[in-house]
């Protein structure tokens, strides 16, 4: 066994996230957490979906942001995938998508304020640079062969309209429908920058501790994104992406000069701006790097791992709740729902709600983070099991689960993990705004400081760790040749 | 002109060479049947050729090259996808234009599945899967044609009509066969390929089928 390259590489992970627990910060400082938590449990039962017409708004309003970003991103997303093989456009591409929405969100909100292009370009600039790599990839993948067989003299664009694109339509439809589904989640966040979505109503009930409403919106969101195979019809889509621009809502008009003032003065260096020129550049930055970037790299990494290990954990827990192999139409009913509400909840929303339960620590996030993305590994890896065709006399229960089940879909799960290595760093960056020490933390202290230059630096930080790992993810599974599908 | 003289044709793989050197000088007018067995280089001799006339060849691959989620109609219009404006194209892929579709319809009568003709290509079977190749290169209408096995999938009624419609509509032609009766049949000249070697090259009159099947 330990002559695995897998089973080594998952106990050298294993063995790093251990070592992190003991630099973590895990505990409950909420003085009664479980009576918190079981009050959370009885506004969920008892949604309240009449206190105000504020939630058919939000939700019209998240709705509207997230069609408008995803389809922007979609079309500048695809544009990009066409000149993807230059270095530049890669390089560009990996940058936008490594600086998640709500950084961008807080980036633009210094200049357009509370505007709708804020929301809306929040979620297109990111998902630009998603869809553009993932987009070529599917493209790449088309049959090569009709091309060739072209009349010589073809035009580009027909060549492209007739040999490309109709061989990868499905793929490009189902990934394109699956980023709407997480452009819903991105646009409730943003309500927790202040833009007028789910977000933000969900952070004004709980405030004031009115978990009934609450309830009724996570329930509310559920229902919409489990719906979405109902109202999201190849038909309807123009009608959407047309409509949406409309209701966005007014926000605050622009005020340019903020614009021109965030350039040319805010972001950069305070030596710089006060005239200490390159001398007072070096202490400045070694202060920030000290005190905040390094701290926030540390704890960011720290949570990361242990995250990522729980991920895997919960997802190997979870995939027999849904799968074929072992009995019961109850179990795998309620299965089914559980990693439904599991994936569906944005890990920042149930880190937000954790956090207001449990206290601020380390705990919340690296559940919430374990939660939702093993709900989304689960249930890839569940549906998978249930394609494998094992021997009629195979063993049954555990040993079924350890000896033919695991060893099958074992590969596949690292991929997946190692694919979303990326994806929880993003988040566990990100998770710093609701008051965990990572990189977040030092980046929303520093806007809220109006210390826009520092800010912008870790922001920068932030991207480049992402890249980091992203590539060291791709590095690991080209090592132990795992292969995933884009769509996870 | 219509007719090719190829000189220096060599293939490898791997570092050996499968394919020559060799030389093959096709003329107008010429139905060449490439025979010999399976792993000869008939393929790859295919390739080489296409690879020197392309503009002046219409092929089916062994492969077929169909865009499988495309309907017949539109695998088979591709054919000549270079003598249209790419917006009349875009078009033609939303909403065909009657003219085309009476002309590749005909070409499909002709090979008996005029009414698959906007079936999707991937739900056809091997057999018209094939013939939708063949109404490609029929409809590219160049004055070369290379075919790679054709007729592997068709059954005898249909490779005889399909054999007989391409010496029809093709002056010249290099087809490659392993069906050494239809090779004597629809085509003028034979040429044995044996270890990536021209290793027959006759008139198919002065030919009979024990004579090449020494070659197998």
């Amino acid at each position: 066994m330990l002559s695995s390259p897998t089973v080594r590489t998952s106990l050298i992970f294993l063995g790093i996230a251990l070592v992190g627990l003991l630099f973590a910060d895990i505990a409950i400082t909420a003085s009664n957490p479980w009576r918190d938590l079981g009050n959370f449990f009885l506004g969920v039962i008892t949604p309240n979906f009449f206190s105000s017409e504020g939630l058919m708004t939000a939700l019209l309003r998240t709705v509207a942001f997230a069609f408008v970003g995803v389809a922007l991103g979609s079309a500048c997303g695809f544009l990009l995938s066409l000149v993807y093989h230059l270095l530049p456009v890669r390089i560009f591409c990996a940058f936008i998508r490594a600086i998640h929405e709500l950084f961008w969100a807080l980036i633009f909100l210094q200049f357009f304020g509370f505007h709708p292009l804020t929301g809306v370009l929040a979620i297109a600039i990111p998902y630009s640079g998603i869809f553009a790599k993932v987009y070529s990839e599917i493209l790449d993948e088309a049959d090569p062969e009709p091309g060739r067989l072209l009349p010589p003299r073809t035009g580009v664009i027909a060549a492209f309209l007739y040999t490309r694109i109709p061989d990868c339509w499905v793929q490009l439809r189902t990934y394109t429908a699956y980023r709407l589904e997480c452009g819903l989640r991105s646009s409730a966040i943003l309500g927790f920058v202040g833009l007028p979505t789910l977000g933000f109503y969900l952070e004004s009930s709980f405030s004031q501790g009115l978990y009934s409403d609450a309830g009724a919106m996570l329930i509310l969101f559920y229902v919409l994104i489990a719906t979405m195979p109902l109202w999201v019809k190849p038909k309807l889509l123009p009608v959407y992406v047309l409509g949406a621009p409309f209701f966005l809502g007014e926000g605050l008009p622009i005020v340019w000069g903020n614009m021109e003032r965030f350039f040319t003065k805010d972001i950069v260096p305070s030596p710089l701006r006060d005239g200490e020129g390159l001398a007072g550049l070096l202490p400045w930055l070694s202060d920030l790097m000290i005190n905040e970037a390094l701290p926030g790299i540390w704890n960011t990494l720290v949570l990361t791992q242990i995250a990522l290990v729980a991920t895997g954990i919960l997802t190997l827990l979870a995939f027999p709740l849904i799968s074929n192999h072992f009995g019961g139409p109850v179990r795998r009913t309620s299965g089914h729902v559980f990693l439904v509400i599991a994936r569906s909840t944005p890990e920042y929303i149930l880190a937000y709600i954790l956090l207001q339960l449990w206290g601020p620590s380390m705990l919340p996030a690296v559940v919430a983070l374990a939660l939702h993305n093993g709900g989304i590994i689960g249930h890839l890896i569940g549906r998978q099991t249930n394609s494998i065709h094992l021997r009629p006399d195979a063993p049954t229960g555990f040993n079924r689960y350890s000896w033919e089940l695991v060893p099958r879909v074992y590969r596949s799960f690292l991929a997946f993990l190692f694919y979303r290595w990326e994806i929880i760093m993003r988040e566990t960056a990100i998770l710093g705004i609701l008051g965990i020490y990572t990189l977040g933390f030092y980046v929303d202290s520093a806007i809220q400081n109006i210390r826009f230059d520092r800010a912008m630096i870790l922001i920068l930080i932030t991207a480049l760790l992402n890249i980091g790992i992203d590539a060291l993810g791709r590095y690991i599974r080209r090592k132990l040749a795992l292969q995933t599908m884009p769509t996870c | 002109m219509s007719g090719f003289d190829l000189t220096g044709l060599t293939a490898s793989f791997g570092g050996e060479r499968v394919i020559g050197p060799l030389s093959l000088r096709v003329q107008q007018g010429e139905k060449v049947a490439l025979v010999g067995k399976s792993g000869a280089g008939k393929s790859t001799l295919m390739r080489l050729i296409h690879e020197r006339v392309d503009r002046e060849s219409s092929l089916v691959p062994q492969d077929l090259g169909l865009v499988n989620a495309l309907p017949v109609f539109h695998n088979v219009f591709m054919g000549q996808l270079d003598k249209h404006s790419a917006w009349y194209s875009t078009v033609t892929l939303i909403r065909p234009f009657f003219r085309d579709r009476d002309k590749v319809r005909e070409i499909l009568q002709a090979l008996g599945m005029s009414e698959k003709l906007w079936m999707p290509t991937a739900s056809l079977s091997g057999g018209q899967r094939q013939r939708v190749a063949i109404a490609r290169a029929l409809y590219r209408n160049a004055p070369v044609l290379l075919a790679d096995e054709p007729i592997s999938a068709l059954d005898g009624p249909m490779a005889h009509l399909v054999m007989q419609l391409l010496r029809q509509r093709f002056a010249t032609s290099v087809i490659a066969l392993h069906d050494v009766e239809m090779a004597l049949k629809y085509c003028n000249r034979i040429v044995g390929i044996q270890d990536g070697q021209v290793a027959l090259d006759e008139a198919s009159d002065h030919l009979k089928a024990a004579d090449i099947m020494s070659l197998y």
